[in-house]
């Protein structure tokens, strides 16, 4: 227990720090919102307009940055992440909440896919050296070493336009209105297909390679050896022995790779034009849209933090030698 | 003693690799134990000792190849087993519940990731499919106090242990189905000289009360001469003696057995001086010709580089073997 209070008190303030960097980020780079307008429009905004646009976007006041940190922390913890320009006037929190599930859903069920399947077949490959399972290790490395953008590219070329079986773009059919039904939810389903096979063959290589040298390690432990010797079943051996010890790196591997999994889709996201929050940090970025941008930094990083802290639980919870005793 | 035996070797040879590449680890091992006794297994290292430990209860990992030999196990009832010919089923049924092992590295035989709880039930689970998790518990905590650690252990993991804790959990695992033979790899070499004691101490009382045989396997030849019935001394691959541990040690008859002799100081008697062997052990793929130790023998003669000496009889009143030409110089 006090473990995991020393723990949350150290992603606490991690998280403070990474806030507060958030925070200052775009208030260094030159350049402001309205700015930004101003070159779209050609300079044909006249000065009132000007005015009012800044009062618009709060940057009329001549606030000290101080006086800006504190309005921000409050508006943070009142769950006001302020209102995003490139979709004024809609807040930033909604344009994120719209988005993230379609992140979520999409790269969060792909890596636990990728994840669980890699890892199987570490496991498998490892205890039986030499069978045929070792014979997908090179396609799938070099699939994995095929930079990403590419395979989406290539799969879009094959699978949707040269036989066009699945859509290449977006994550719904757009004649459809989202709702909780099952031709929306099986359009999204469908939509997903190209983007998810291609984020299950770049990522699964590292999860089978990590867990095949693992058991190939574990294997020759002495423990596995006394497994052997005591008449214990083939399954005990090769899962409650050597397996359990060897899937402990992939583990807090997989936990840390939870927390890219919202900042990591922005090149999926781009190639497949698909509606989640890369792809709405990409706008963010390409307009200069403060809010959103600091909205969806803070998401990743507090994912990131999250996800690190999960880690940290679940080692401790499998690895009985990393738990502290008082 | 009883003379009956419970586990005869005859013709073992042991590769590790295969072809061109591959060397003998052990050749043409006769060898029986017999019920109830306790059989020393000394050499230096890689002589073998534990490659013959391994191919007997068929746990060589690969390279290793069993190349030829017999080993069989004689059950309390008279029916016997042929170890090499198990089926995958069968030899899972007599591990551990005939023969058990105490390996070498008392550190890391224990799975880091489970209790002492679950190590030592889980034999049970395999092996005793009808006994409940409650009699299980109450087995695991008698088979603690066996060793002399309280049963409040149980739910240890095995970072929480010392080494010497370890190694009796081990001992205890080793006895959980009451083998009739229990192999010790060097079970104390990796301990203190005080914890060694403490735990042979602990081996001789569990033996005389359980009474199951022995093969101790160790470097330390005045360990054994205390604690064994009988030694085999093991050289390049090969058994070049074995006697009863009083005859070995009164009167050693392979050069190698007395330089391993002078090697140790002894435990009791009067003092003698420490000589060692000269030189080193062959290696496994140059073995010299001959008989593999002339190269660092004292006593060396014309035969000995040219031919193999075999394990005889030297007095045919005694049951002791020696593989030497010095006793009978052939023809």
């Amino acid at each position: 227990m006090k473990y995991v209070l020393q723990r949350l008190a150290f992603y606490a303030v991690t998280a403070w720090a990474a806030i507060t960097i958030n925070f200052l980020i775009p208030r260094l780079m030159p350049g402001d919102p309205v700015e930004a307008l101003m070159s779209r429009y050609q300079g044909q905004l006249d000065t009132s307009a000007i005015a009012s646009l800044k009062a618009l976007f709060g940057l009329d006041e001549n606030k000290s940055l101080w006086a800006q940190y504190t309005d921000y922390w409050s508006h943070l913890l009142d769950g006001d992440l302020g209102l995003s320009f490139t979709f004024f006037p809609t807040p930033v929190g909604e344009v994120i909440s719209q988005a993230l599930p379609w992140t979520l859903a999409l790269v969060g069920i792909t890596t636990l896919i990728s994840f669980l399947l890699g890892t199987g077949i570490g496991v498998y490959s490892g205890w039986r050296r030499g069978s045929w399972l070792d014979g997908l290790l090179p396609v799938t490395t070099f699939i994995s070493s095929v930079p990403y953008f590419w395979l989406g590219l290539i799969a879009i070329s094959v699978f949707a336009v040269k036989w066009p079986l699945f859509p290449f773009e977006g994550g719904y059919d757009n004649s459809l209105v989202p709702a909780f039904d099952w031709p929306f939810i099986s359009s999204a389903l469908y939509h997903g297909v190209l983007p998810g096979v291609t984020i299950v063959l770049s990522a699964i290589a590292g999860w089978i390679l990590g867990m095949r040298n693992m058991m190939v390690t574990v294997s020759s432990e002495d423990y596995v050896m006394v497994a052997q010797a005591k008449g214990l079943s083939e399954r005990r051996v090769m899962f409650a022995y050597a397996a359990r010890n060897a899937v402990l790196p992939s583990i807090s591997a997989f936990a840390l790779s939870l927390g890219f999994i919202v900042s990591g889709t922005l090149l999926v996201e781009m190639v497949f034009n698909y509606p989640g929050i890369g792809f709405q940090l990409l706008q963010a970025v390409g307009a200069k849209d403060y809010p959103l941008m600091q909205g969806v930094f803070l998401v990743i990083t507090l994912s990131v933090l999250a996800a690190n802290l999960l880690a940290d639980m679940a080692y401790a919870f499998l690895d009985p030698r990393t738990r502290k005793e008082a | 003693m009883s003379a009956e035996p419970i586990l005869t070797i005859r013709g073992l040879n042991v590769d590790y690799g295969t072809g061109t590449s591959g060397v003998r680890a052990l050749r043409d091992i006769d060898l029986t134990l017999h019920r109830g006794e306790v059989l020393g297994l000394a050499g230096e290292s890689g002589s073998g000792k534990s490659t013959l430990a391994y191919a007997v209860t068929r746990l060589l990992s690969p390279p290793g190849v069993i190349t030829g030999g017999d080993v069989h196990y004689h059950r309390p009832g008279g029916e016997t087993l042929d170890i090499l010919a198990l089926s995958a089923d069968e030899l899972r049924a007599f591990r551990w519940q005939e023969l058990s092992i105490v390996f070498q590295g008392a550190m890391n035989s224990l799975n880091p990731v489970h209790t002492v709880h679950s190590q030592l039930t889980d034999v049970l689970v395999a092996h005793r499919p009808g006994m409940r998790a409650a009699e299980r518990t109450e087995r695991a905590k008698e088979l603690l106090n066996l060793v002399g650690i309280s049963a409040d252990r149980l739910a240890a993991y095995p970072h929480q242990l010392s080494g010497g804790m370890r190694q009796r959990v081990m001992i205890a695992m080793a006895l959980a189905l009451e083998p009739e033979i229990v192999i010790m790899d060097e079970p104390t070499t990796a301990l203190d000289v005080v914890m060694q004691r403490q735990i042979l101490r602990k081996l001789v009382e569990l033996r005389e009360q359980l009474s199951f045989s022995v093969v101790f396997i160790t470097h330390d030849i005045s360990l054994l001469i205390e604690f064994s019935d009988r030694i085999a001394i093991m050289y390049g691959g090969r058994i070049v003696e074995q006697a009863g541990a009083a005859d070995i040690y009164r009167d050693p008859r392979h050069p190698y057995s007395e330089g391993l002799l002078h090697s140790f100081p002894a435990l009791h008697g009067p003092r003698r001086e420490l000589t060692g062997i000269p030189g080193s052990p062959p290696h496994l793929s140059a073995m010299p010709t001959g008989c593999a130790f002339h190269p660092r023998c004292g006593k060396a003669f014309e035969p000995c580089a040219g031919r193999i000496p075999v394990l005889t009889r030297p007095d045919a009143a005694q049951e002791r073997e020696v593989a030497c030409w010095l006793p009978a110089p052939p023809a």
